[in-house]
């Protein structure tokens, strides 16, 4: 079986899917000659032609409104913003137009967008290199927002991402990027709305998305040693939210802890616990747990795994809720 | 600054500008259409009938001589005042100002049928949308331009600035026209910008070009020369319209807190209509009495207007939930159900 890594499988994505639909376009700030600085789109402008994959100037606001136009236009936009600290700019035409569009059109012109922002912490970057901007996005209606945790499931949500007729913010777990994974590259599988279970188990539900899921994996391997067995469930997209899973996990177990890096208020996982107790309240036997992010502004490199939820913060919390 | 009638109606040079005697009526009667609706709307907003809106008196000339140089492959994008714009692109004008009446957002009509994107009130938004459009456009081959509308306040925005930017080193089909109209609600020009803002194009590397806005005739010539440029693949033009905004903001502004009657007044006496009828009467073109039939047309149509206008009513609670999403998440479905109870 050949190992391949999720950069290397959102790479093959995008180039699927410039191969598949001639309205796909790939554009940002160093995508089209130097391939992007994480490599995502490398060999693709020699491919698919500077027509189809091409550099801009350093705009957000501009890249992200040109989407709009595209869209009206008829093209398939995928744009990419550098870093998750440098997307700020274009928040006011993904607020204000890429998700609105549709709506505002009545329906008439539908916004096939999907805006690729490389997130979250993990890299020992500097400030501004290490944001988790999901609960801006999935707070806005007429979004859907997708994250990634594996290469072969990358390679399939950002597939069905471009695919999808409605905008997609991708956020791409960046510190995953070196991360691999053995098996063919297949769109077959879950569908954009569908969360899966990683791994099985009766004691406690790990709710997690992108970076965390791979932590969650590690506290459940830990906690099985002490007999404790964690189903860990990755969200993989945060809109559409498939509470029918979450749900079901939370009743399978009678536990939860929700992980993520995003800070603790109205981080993504007061969504997901405000869930769980509309859908599972009656089948809860402790206090659902979050292991979050702080809320203070992302530290710098040196105290970065004081600051991101730890193996051991995890496993702690697991141990809380079970009463051990 | 370029100006082929002067506000007397006396002619500039060679006012010759490629329209024959059909198109030019066509123009005096889009403006006087455009002016008689846009006093209606001020009235159905006071009686209750429309949100708020913003009038456009004063800028007829600006408008509609820039959009009647556009074809029928080619791309509006208006700021929330470009009713008359509208017009010339075959809006449903009752379409349109259902924006107004409140039964739905952006484009009640539809923006691809006529190459007139939705209005857009958040300053300078549009204006990478346009830059978007046309990269589409030129990518499909299309002899085609983008004609992106804003004011002197939206020229403050950072949007404005990429997008004319990007349009220039990507070498796209965009015309840039800037009404600028004297006020950015309370703030006058000299609050927004240190030099014209024709000036930018060179620093951007593409042509500006100063037009009389109140010249409907100037500012057709102008917007055609940059459209010809745009579609021919020789890149943006940036036409700075100087014009004036005779009313207030919106309903809700009250013009004669921040500015001085004296100046409306210099500016009502540069009027866009009343400078083109005389040149047409003086051309011979047309007489009094075609004159008369334009307004009388214009005052049948204006009720109709009215008329059907105000007997729309509130759209169905389901259109809610209709647009926002072409494959909308099953939690979204279920707030559809709990919001208008059909389980």
């Amino acid at each position: 079986m050949p190992e391949i890594t999720m950069a290397e499988a959102l790479n093959r994505a995008l180039w699927d899917e410039l191969a598949a639909d001639p309205r796909v376009l790939v554009f940002g700030e160093d995508v089209g000659r130097a391939g992007g600085i994480f490599g995502i789109t490398a060999g693709l402008q020699e491919e698919f032609g500077e027509h189809r994959v091409f550099d801009t100037p350093s705009a957000e606001a501009g890249i992200a409104g040109m989407c709009v136009g595209l869209a009206l236009a008829g093209w398939r936009p995928v744009a990419e913003m550098q870093f998750d600290g440098f997307s700020y700019p274009a928040l006011d035409q993904v607020i204000g137009h890429v998700a609105k569009y549709r709506n505002r059109t009545r329906g008439r012109v539908p916004m096939p967008v999907t805006i690729r922002i490389p997130s979250f912490s993990g890299n020992r970057g500097k400030e501004h290199h290490a944001e988790s901007p999901e609960t801006y996005y999935a707070h806005t209606a007429g979004l859907k927002v997708v994250v990634p945790s594996s290469a072969l499931d990358a390679y399939r949500l950002l597939r069905r991402s471009i695919a999808d007729p409605d905008p997609v913010v991708f956020l791409e777990p960046k510190s995953r990027y070196a991360s691999a994974e053995e098996g063919e590259l297949v769109l077959e599988g879950p569908g954009l709305c569908e969360a899966r279970v990683v791994r099985e188990g009766d004691a406690c539900a790990l709710v997690a998305y992108g970076t965390m899921v791979e932590r969650c994996l590690e506290a459940a391997t830990t906690l099985a040693a002490e007999g404790i067995e964690c189903r860990v469930l990755d969200l993989r997209s945060l809109v559409p939210l498939d509470v029918d899973a979450l749900v079901a996990s939370v009743r399978a177990t009678g536990r939860a802890v929700v992980v993520h890096e995003a800070p603790r208020t109205l981080g993504f996982g007061a969504e997901v616990v405000a869930r769980i107790v509309e859908g599972a309240f009656e089948d809860l036997r402790a206090p659902v747990e979050r292991v979050t992010g702080y809320d203070v502004p992302y530290p710098p490199a040196s105290l970065e795994e004081r600051y991101r939820p730890s193996v051991e913060r995890i496993a702690a919390a697991v141990r809380r809720v079970v009463g051990r | 600054m370029l100006q082929l009638v002067t506000p007397d109606g006396s002619a500039v040079g060679d006012t010759e500008v490629g329209l024959g005697a059909e198109e030019l009526c066509e123009l005096l009667r889009l403006m006087v259409l455009a002016r008689r609706l846009d006093r209606e709307c001020m009235a159905l907003q006071r009686e209750g009938e429309l949100t708020v809106y913003p009038p456009f008196e004063g800028q007829e000339a600006a408008q509609i001589g820039s959009a009647f140089a556009l074809g029928p492959g080619d791309f509006a994008f208006p700021t929330f005042r470009e009713l008359a714009a509208a017009l010339v692109r075959g809006v449903d004008p009752v379409e349109y100002l259902r924006y107004h009446r409140g039964t739905w957002h952006g484009a009640p009509y539809d923006p691809t049928a006529h190459g007139f994107a939705p209005i857009c009130v958040p300053l300078a938004t549009q204006l990478p949308h346009a830059a978007g459009w046309a990269l589409g456009a030129k990518l499909d081959g299309k002899a085609a331009c983008a004609l992106a509308y804003f004011g002197e306040g939206a020229a403050s925005e950072g949007d404005f600035h990429e997008a004319a930017n990007i349009a220039a080193v990507l070498g796209l089909p965009v015309v840039f026209l800037c009404q600028t109209n004297g006020w950015a609600i309370t703030v006058p020009l000299s609050g927004q910008a240190a030099a014209p803002i024709v000036w930018r194009a060179e620093g951007y590397g593409f042509p500006g070009v100063l037009v009389d806005g109140n010249d409907v005739l100037a500012v057709y010539a102008a917007t055609r020369a940059a459209a010809e440029r745009a579609r021919a693949g020789g890149g943006p033009t940036l036409i700075e319209a100087l014009t004036y905004r005779i009313g207030p903001h919106h309903t809700a502004d009250d013009p004669s807190r921040y500015r001085d009657e004296a100046e409306v007044e210099r500016w009502r006496a540069r009027d866009p209509i009343a400078r083109f009828r005389i040149f047409l009467l003086r051309t011979g073109v047309l007489d009094q009495d075609d004159v008369a039939a334009l307004e009388a047309e214009a005052e049948r149509a204006v009720a109709d207007i009215r008329a059907e206008l105000t007997a729309i009513g509130p759209p169905p609670a389901d259109e809610l939930f209709g647009f926002a999403f072409e494959r909308a998440p099953r939690t979204l479905e279920a707030q559809r159900r709990e919001a208008l109870g059909d389980a």
